[in-house]
């Protein structure tokens, strides 16, 4: 049973390291804020939550899973939020506000 | 090399890099960002310190960890403090250094 | 070499190339969100080094709020103009020697350790458990060094008497000048409204375990500062004025009752700041609670700066 969640636990977290570093690919190689913006939002939400579905067996009672899943959705959140407020301002102000 | 002693090497560098933006930048801005990273470093080797004195079950001496959270509230008063007067420098003389051939500035200001 | 000593050295090759990034970066705002990234990989650091409650505060307060205070004055010095000297080469030279000079100083002092490592650790530990703490840290910080905490918090209060007398003296008792981005259906405002509900439960949590496990007062009143800010920020409530009664009294309430346990000390348990036995639990968490509130508001008013209007 040991096995099977450690196994479990490496690949999800592996799936989620792909996705970190596609998205720090994407934030270095694409053109401007909006295309790197969307690169980002691919790491806080995908790959986040890869990881963390990759920890979830590893969590040591259902309060630390809970608690990891809500570090996955504040983490959205903000990042969701924020992601918003810059696009705003590019939109506004154009491509080097 | 353990894990302490390659933290600790890594604030003396942080140390080092600190004292050596916080001299040889012109602006007072990076002057506080160097500070701070100074600061650092030094909390670093606090906590290493800390960590080989690791007895008793525990991870650490818990009295360097105590210490170096009061360093790093002080830090930021400190740091809040000197933000505040570099904007008021601002605000006064419209200027963000203070050049050494400055003639100065506003007399006084109105206080 | 194993994995975790190979992460311990990528973490240091990483913390070393941001922080050289930000003193070496020509931008303003580029090296002050270095700074922030440095701040956040410097929590790690502190984890690796089992320090919890030091990877709390200086994840809230070295990455966050510093950061944050940082930032707005990043934003105003925009305006600024700067002087375009760099220092010359041969003080650059001289300086880099000079910081080479420390940086082995420091490291060869890091490198040869005493013999036997002086601790305090068994100690501490010995008299935790007449204090009813869990958490070794707390113990030093409320009961063994209490009036280091003490003083702490008084030095908070007097960078804020600082900050605001550096105000004209026609605005005096006014509203500081935070700068807020009032746009009514905005998705800061959604923030604002969703986030500090939260935030708030986050902070009575810190605050609360920090007598057992890693947290304390001043994690948590960083988190309730921080919500304090955004929900100003957007404009959901108004900057208060810092004449304010209610602002003040909120702002001593926390070294007041400490104080007052202290003094109180000396006439139940013979010296200042002792606590009578079996009493100890309980006045440690009213301090605590007190002073969670007195550090955010202490802290969200550091942020917001001198009084700019009336």
């Amino acid at each position: 049973m040991k096995l099977a969640f450690d196994i479990l636990t490496v690949f999800f977290v592996s799936c989620g390291a792909f996705f970190f570093l596609a998205g720090t690919v994407g934030l270095l190689r694409f053109p401007d804020s909006l295309t790197r913006l969307h690169a980002l939002t691919k790491v806080d939400n995908l790959g986040l939550g890869l990881v963390v579905l990759g920890l979830l067996p590893q969590a040591s009672g259902l309060f630390a899973a809970l608690k990891l899943v809500s570090i996955w959705l504040l983490v959205q959140l903000s990042g969701a939020i924020v992601t918003q407020l810059i696009a705003g301002t590019v939109r506004q102000n154009g491509p080097d506000g | 090399m353990n894990a302490a002693t390659l933290f600790g090497l890594c604030g003396a560098v942080l140390v080092g890099l600190g004292l050596y933006g916080l001299v040889t930048n012109p602006e007072p801005l990076r002057k506080i960002l160097a500070f701070n990273l100074l600061g650092s470093g030094v909390f670093l080797v606090f906590g290493v310190v800390a960590r080989r004195a690791a007895a008793s079950g525990l991870g650490g001496d818990p009295v360097p960890q105590a210490m170096v959270i009061t360093a790093i509230v002080v830090a930021f008063a400190a740091t809040a403090m000197a933000i505040a007067l570099v904007l008021r420098l601002l605000q006064e003389t419209g200027r963000s250094t203070l050049s050494a051939d400055d003639p100065g500035g506003t007399d006084g200001g109105n206080s | 070499m194993t994995i975790s000593s190979a992460f311990d050295v990528g973490l240091v090759v990483l913390i070393l190339a941001v922080g050289a990034a930000t003193i070496a970066m020509r931008e303003a705002f580029a090296a002050v969100i270095g700074y922030v990234v440095y701040g956040l990989l410097l929590a790690m650091a502190w984890v690796r080094l089992a320090a919890v409650d030091v990877a709390l505060t200086e994840a809230a307060i070295g990455g966050g709020m510093t950061g944050m205070l940082m930032l707005g004055a990043v934003a105003r010095l925009r305006l600024a103009e700067g002087n375009d000297i760099r220092t010359s080469l041969p003080v650059r030279l001289a300086a880099g020697v000079l910081c080479v000079l420390v940086t082995a100083g420091v490291a060869v002092a890091i490198l040869s350790p005493p013999k036997t490592i002086p601790t305090l650790a068994p100690m501490v530990m010995e008299n935790l458990a007449q204090s009813g703490l869990g958490n070794p840290v707390a113990g030093v910080l409320f009961v063994y060094r209490a009036l280091d905490t003490l003083l702490e918090k008084v030095v908070l209060i007097l960078a804020l008497l600082g900050v605001w007398s550096l105000a004209p003296d026609s605005v005096w008792g006014g509203i500081p000048g935070l700068r807020v981005y009032a746009r009514p259906g905005s998705t800061l405002t959604f923030l604002a409204q969703l986030l500090p509900p939260v935030g708030i439960v986050v902070a009575v949590y810190m605050c609360w375990v920090g007598a057992k496990e890693p947290g304390g007062a001043f994690q948590g009143g960083t988190v309730l500062a921080a919500m304090w800010l955004l929900v100003m920020i957007a404009g959901l409530t108004s900057v208060p004025s810092i004449g304010e009664r209610w602002l003040r009294r909120l702002l001593v309430v926390g070294p007041v009752i400490f104080l007052g346990i202290g003094l109180a000390g000396m006439v139940l348990a013979n010296a200042f700041l002792a606590y009578p036995p079996g009493y100890a639990k309980p006045l440690i968490v009213a301090v605590e609670v007190a002073l969670t509130l007195s550090i955010g508001a202490a802290l969200g008013l550091l942020a917001a700066g001198p009084p700019e209007r009336v």
